[in-house]
């Protein structure tokens, strides 16, 4: 890597987790489990990098079986696979629960009640 | 504007593709932020789950992306095993499928990185290859230390810790061979033996990490593995020169540690005694104060106290989770509240498996949160509380912990529901819970013990509050 993208990542590393520190410490006790879930969800971004190896390289059946350095693309393929199955359910699941989670916190469930 | 910085624009997918990563940033950040208050916090993760969307749409066009068939694959399996998880989980099971999750973002995050070393292992820098290495080490260890933590908080594996005669030794054997393979791998790029060495020793160290910690510790244990799977994508996103990636994982690990250390505060322990503390498996003798005798209360005269009560306060623990009675404790609160007694609930911040979850299952059942007490509030309105009922819960109600300096969990912050004029304890038998401790609340002159499954107690309660 470059000397100076890296010196960049690691401002955007420094920087991402002081403000993560910032905006976390500001979430309630009450939503500590959405928040697990949300953040859950938002680290499944590793999805693209995923993405990325399950589709770079030709898979071949015969190489992957041929084994040695020849089937290493058809390797990474495969893994590439299962990392985009596992990050999809992650950020799939992850949305649709927090969201299910959050549509019960409300605060107005008696006046509703009441009206009734 | 310069017409050729336009056309430049137009024809590098990868500015534009950058472009939809800072803004898919932006939100998720948005979105976490609006988590800090429950009104808000739809709306922002919509936000976030569009630039979710936006991402991984962008990422599709990848001037790297050559062969779509497994993509799609993979696409289309994770995002109907997701839908299903995210539509049929109940809301009691969710600490089992977040370890689950956070298994599974440990592997893609492992996964990546060792598809990253088989292919590009002699061409990457020595910092490249130290980020792969804590990706691929924190990947392993985070995904079958989540899957042990899934499997105790299931019931497939015993929740009590297994601990053995050197263990500690034999963790600490496998971590330095872990670190030594790793160590090798920086010098060494084609040393592939090593590396995969330093995969299977991280699997093996993720096992070896959780199997000694027991189920009531789980919290604090879900947080840390959380934030290991955190620090892995970010670690991915050194490797991958990817600033989404690093900032997504960032907060998300973060986000973890700082769970973490609400939850060991909450429990007056440190990290490091959690994790090699073993607790839960010494049957201490905690000194005498823990004798006399438990006074049983009938359904009918424990409905009569709520019923004539003013102020009654619910502690639920994990018991009303496996117990499945959320909505059971909401059907008396109904019936007290019609009879005009005010009802609130205090939780704790390690009641249950993971944080938070008392209040999700709560706000299940319909209780509006504003009814729903972190323990700093509730604690000083327990002296003019007539009732506390403690619904399945026991360490974080027990006064030993504050009147004892020689128990176990001397220190622990906890609800003090001694304090109240009466306490009535809902509990399935006379056993001591999971911490294994005696608890002097139960023999107390005002706490009274109703026995029974809580879910048939609680709906009978209402049932009779109703009579009354």
């Amino acid at each position: 890597m470059d000397p100076m993208v890296l010196i960049a990542a690691l401002y955007v590393f420094a920087l991402a987790a002081f403000l993560g520190y910032q905006v976390i410490s500001r979430v309630p006790p009450l939503l500590h489990t959405p928040l697990m879930s949300a953040t859950n969800a938002i680290s499944g971004i590793s999805l693209v990098g995923s993405l990325v190896i399950a589709g770079a390289y030709r898979f071949d059946l015969q190489k992957l079986l041929a084994g040695g350095s020849g089937a290493h693309a058809s390797w990474a393929t495969l893994m590439g696979f299962v990392a985009v199955f596992t990050a999809t359910v992650n950020v799939v699941s992850g949305f649709g629960l927090t969201d299910r989670m959050l549509k019960m916190f409300r605060k107005d469930i008696k006046k509703k009640e009441a009206a009734k | 504007m310069d017409t050729q910085a336009i056309q430049h624009v137009v024809q590098s997918p990868n500015y534009i593709l950058e472009f939809t990563y800072l803004i898919a940033s932006i939100l998720f950040i948005w979105g976490l932020k609006s988590l800090s208050h429950p009104d808000t916090a739809r709306q922002g993760m919509h936000l976030a789950e569009a630039g979710m969307a936006a991402a991984i749409l962008g990422t599709l066009f990848h001037h790297d992306i050559h062969f779509f068939g497994w993509i799609i694959a993979g696409l289309i399996l994770g995002s109907m095993v997701g839908a299903a998880f995210a539509i049929w989980v109940p809301m009691t099971a969710m600490p089992q499928r977040t370890a689950l999750s956070h298994a599974f973002g440990a592997v893609a995050a492992a996964l990546v990185g060792i598809a990253e070393f088989t292919m590009h292992a002699g061409t990457m820098s020595m910092f490249t290859r130290s980020a792969l290495g804590l990706e691929v080490m924190l990947g392993t260890l985070t995904t079958t230390g989540s899957l042990i933590a899934c499997g105790k908080l299931q019931g497939f594996i015993r929740g009590t810790p297994v601990q053995f005669k050197g263990q500690q030794l034999l963790n600490l054997l496998i971590f330095v061979g872990m670190i030594g393979c790793f160590g090798h791998v920086l010098y060494d790029p084609l040393a592939s033996g090593y590396f995969y060495g330093m995969v299977a020793l991280g699997f093996l160290f993720g096992v070896m990490l959780v199997i000694p910690i027991g189920s009531a510790d789980m919290p604090v244990v879900m947080s840390l593995l959380n934030s290991y799977a955190g620090l892995s994508s970010a670690a991915t996103g050194f490797v991958l020169g990817n600033n989404i990636l690093i900032i997504a994982g960032t907060l998300d690990g973060f986000s973890g540690f700082i769970l973490s250390i609400l939850m060991c505060k909450a429990m007056n322990r440190s990290i490091t005694n959690v994790l090699f503390g073993g607790f839960g498996s010494v049957h201490h003798e905690a000194g005498p104060g823990a004798t006399g005798e438990m006074r049983e209360i009938s359904l009918e005269d424990a409905a009569v106290r709520l019923a004539y009560a003013g102020k009654v306060v619910f502690v639920p623990g994990y018991g009303l989770a496996t117990a499945q009675a959320q909505h059971a404790v909401r059907d008396l609160a109904n019936a007290l509240e019609a009879r005009g007694v005010t009802v609130k609930y205090g939780i704790h911040p390690v009641a249950g498996r993971m944080p938070g979850h008392m209040n999700v299952l709560l706000a299940e059942a319909n209780v509006p949160y504003g009814d729903l007490y972190e323990m700093e509030t509730i604690n000083p309105e327990l002296d003019s509380t007539d009732v506390a009922v403690v619904v399945g819960a026991n360490d974080v109600v027990n006064p030993d912990a504050r009147d004892n300096p020689n128990s176990p969990i001397a220190g622990m912050p906890i609800i003090e529901v001694d304090k109240a004029k009466t306490v009535i304890v809902l509990k399935r038998g006379q056993g001591r819970g999971f911490s294994g401790l005696e608890n002097p609340l139960f023999f107390k002159q005002n706490t009274s013990m109703l026995y029974g499954d809580a879910k048939n107690t609680l709906s009978q309660l209402a049932q009779e509050v109703k009579n009354v």
